[in-house]
């Protein structure tokens, strides 16, 4: 009956089985919803969705199965949340440019404006006065001329002169959130130890056993120790080029250095995104590139997928075919990276750029939420985050 | 069968009610996830009452075993008994202990249980309960005795999200993410727990509260256990409303702020905002 439903869901990347259908279908029997759409639309949540980081793909999909609306695919700028919009804008204008934003109406007017375009505008645009898009004169868009303009996905170098950091986060005060340095390298390291023994499991120590219980006269005296799980196989994914060389170096130190306590670890290199192929040797990066398709061919999703990238880019490079630097993609970035994060269930991404400075690179914010908010910065702290992120 | 609604003391969404209803109805456990103090656990209590069922509480800890909810074998004290000539030595099922399931599926009635925190446990905890769920029965090795549920029980399952829980164990729950209240919502709350609170004294405590959960980079931003609390402490001290009345820029620390913030880097972070607030004010 509502299998449409199920198929768009799974086609959304949601893991809805048949299981959860038939009790679906067995709860609709039982007069669980009755006869209201929103009592059917809370019972299918429970039903189906068992996990809240698919909550809002959820209530995406059952919009379009029921009103038909457009489905969700990849990060669209009309997905761009309100707040984060509001946040960009205020970061990025000057005091004196927020006045002229007055000749327009006022912020608010801005952002108002800014939604009704968003809700007449059908597909991509560029030029013109209007629509949202690239290059126009209209105030909404990346690269306009207009004092009053509201930037979306904007590039970084024109993007970094403009950052005036108001953000109330920036304490530094916390230890553990700075940049790794040779004592920081410790703490990461024995965090990713703990990474390598996972588990609360206990067993019997024989040989300390028999010497107790003999010790105690024969009464027993049973010993137990810790079990000692060496299972975690790690996949390291790192960008290289330009500024991301140093991190790269430190992040490969520090994983080799801790690879005893992982069962395999395997390094990849690819430059700003993964796209179709990956490569083993950086310096014959261009004779010997190895396709992404056998990576995921050969390594199984029991690996843990890390990708290490300051991922600054042009958003085009994440959403665009052919939008590599370097050559031509047949797919966009996207396409790649949800089909290495489904592929590896287990996936994060290492970001050696401050965390607070994200929100400032719409590409960080992108890959973000294409990784499902797995982003963690490459300090002590952050690593500690993955690492339970990763052995949940 | 009575369903499960909003209770004086609890208040519950729409959505968690049917979830709960539908959990009872088909009688799989239903897997309560949310933020701390949030009310996950209360739910449980709230269920059993609306039902009007007893409830079995099984907490969960990170060395709980999923066997030690079914039975444990006391091996080591039959052990002991053997060397000490106990005659009790010779029946194994004198070393049987009954676990919190046993004590439910064995009940003569339908019983509420609840899984406590179900994520603090090993990985493999959930693996191992997936039949004695799902069949609402276990085999006693030691005896070769089944032990099937008289009456299917109710079970709630909560998670705090520190582990992430196998697919087939999901497939078989039913799935409640419980959402931080919204304002509404939460006078409705504080309504329901402290009938006799001075109006006043509530809006104000309340735009405390939400303006201390709107400061961006809080470790553990307070929930609403810590609200009811505060409020309580509130009370008791009766405080003049004047002690909480701040304005929409302003951040001063709210009086008593050790119910609300729990560790001491936000304290911290707090006072530094509060000061530069002052500066700038």
């Amino acid at each position: 009956m509502f299998s449409h439903l199920v198929l768009a869901l799974r086609s959304a990347g949601l893991p809805a089985s048949i299981t959860e259908y038939l009790t679906l279908m067995a709860a609709m029997k039982a007069g669980v919803a009755e006869y209201s759409i929103e009592d059917f639309y809370y019972l299918a949540r429970a039903t189906l969705v068992k996990d809240e980081r698919h909550l809002d793909k959820f209530d995406r999909v059952f919009a379009h199965c029921f009103k038909g609306l457009e489905p969700p695919e990849g990060v669209k700028v009309e997905d761009l949340p309100e707040e984060w919009l509001r946040k960009l804008a205020e970061k990025m204008l000057s005091p004196e440019e927020m006045e002229k934003i007055k000749a327009l109406g006022g912020f608010d007017a801005i952002m108002n404006r800014l939604k009704e375009l968003l809700e007449e505008q059908k597909g991509r645009h560029q030029g013109g006065s209007k629509w949202i898009g690239t290059a126009g004169t209209s105030p909404f868009g990346a690269y306009g001329y207009n004092p009053e303009g509201v930037r979306i996905g904007q590039e970084e170098s024109r993007h970094r002169r403009a950052v005036k950091v108001w953000d109330k986060r920036e304490y530094r005060d916390l230890d553990d959130t700075v940049e790794l340095g040779t004592r920081g390298m410790k703490m990461a390291l024995r965090r990713l130890r703990r990474f390598a023994r996972q588990g609360a499991a206990t067993e019997l120590d024989i040989a300390d056993t028999i010497r107790s219980t003999a010790n105690n006269a024969g009464t027993l005296d049973l010993k137990m120790v810790p079990e000692r799980h060496n299972t975690v196989k790690v996949l390291l994914f790192l960008d290289v080029g330009g500024s991301m060389d140093d991190h790269v170096k430190l992040t490969e130190e520090l994983f080799s250095a801790a690879r005893t306590e992982f069962k395999h670890l395997e390094y990849y290199y690819f430059h700003n995104f993964p796209y179709e192929k990956v490569w083993k040797n950086n310096r014959r990066r261009f004779e010997e590139t190895i396709p992404t398709w056998q990576v995921l061919r050969t390594y199984g999703p029991d690996y843990k997928l890390i990708i290490v990238g300051d991922a600054a880019m042009s958003p085009y490079e994440i959403t665009m075919q052919g939008g590599s630097v370097e050559h031509y993609n047949d797919e966009p970035g996207t396409v790649w990276l949800e089909r290495l994060s489904s592929h590896y269930r287990r996936s994060a991404w290492l970001n050696p750029t401050p965390r607070q400075s994200w929100a400032h690179v719409r590409s960080i914010t992108m890959v973000n939420d294409l990784m499902e908010g797995r982003m963690f910065p490459l300090t002590v702290n952050g690593i500690d985050e993955m690492t339970r992120e990763l052995s949940r | 069968m009575a369903g499960f609604k909003s209770t004086e003391k609890y208040i519950a969404s729409r959505d968690l009610e049917v979830a709960v209803n539908a959990a009872v109805t088909l009688q799989r456990p239903l897997l309560v996830k949310g933020e701390p103090g949030t009310g996950k656990t209360v739910l449980a209590h709230e269920v059993a009452a609306a039902l009007g069922l007893p409830l079995i509480e099984w907490h969960v800890k990170s060395t709980t075993k999923a066997q030690q909810g079914l039975y444990e074998y006391d091996a080591v004290s039959r052990l002991r008994d053997g060397q000490l000539g106990d005659p009790r030595v010779h029946d194994i099922a004198n070393y049987i202990v009954r676990g919190k399931l046993w004590d439910a599926f064995e009940a003569d009635e339908q019983v509420v249980v609840l899984i406590d925190e179900v994520d603090k446990a090993d990985i493999e905890f959930p693996n191992d309960l997936l039949l004695e769920l799902d069949r609402m029965q276990f085999f006693v090795y030691e005896t070769r005795k089944t032990i099937a549920a008289k009456h299917r029980p109710v079970v709630i399952i909560t998670s705090n999200n520190e582990k992430e829980l196998p697919d087939a164990f999901l497939r078989r729950c039913f799935f409640h993410y419980i959402r931080f209240p919204d304002r509404e919502t939460m006078e409705r709350i504080v309504q329901a727990h402290y009938p006799d609170i001075r109006k006043d004294l509530a809006r104000e405590a309340l735009n405390v509260f939400f303006q201390v959960r709107d400061v961006p980079g809080l470790k553990k931003k307070p929930a609403t256990s810590e609200l009811l609390d505060w409020l309580k402490l509130l009370m008791v001290e009766d405080l003049p409303v004047e002690a909480l009345r701040t304005n929409e820029k302003q951040l001063v620390i709210p009086p008593l702020y050790g119910a609300l913030l729990k560790n001491e880097q936000d304290v911290h972070l707090f006072e530094r905002l509060a000061f530069l607030a002052r500066r700038g004010g």
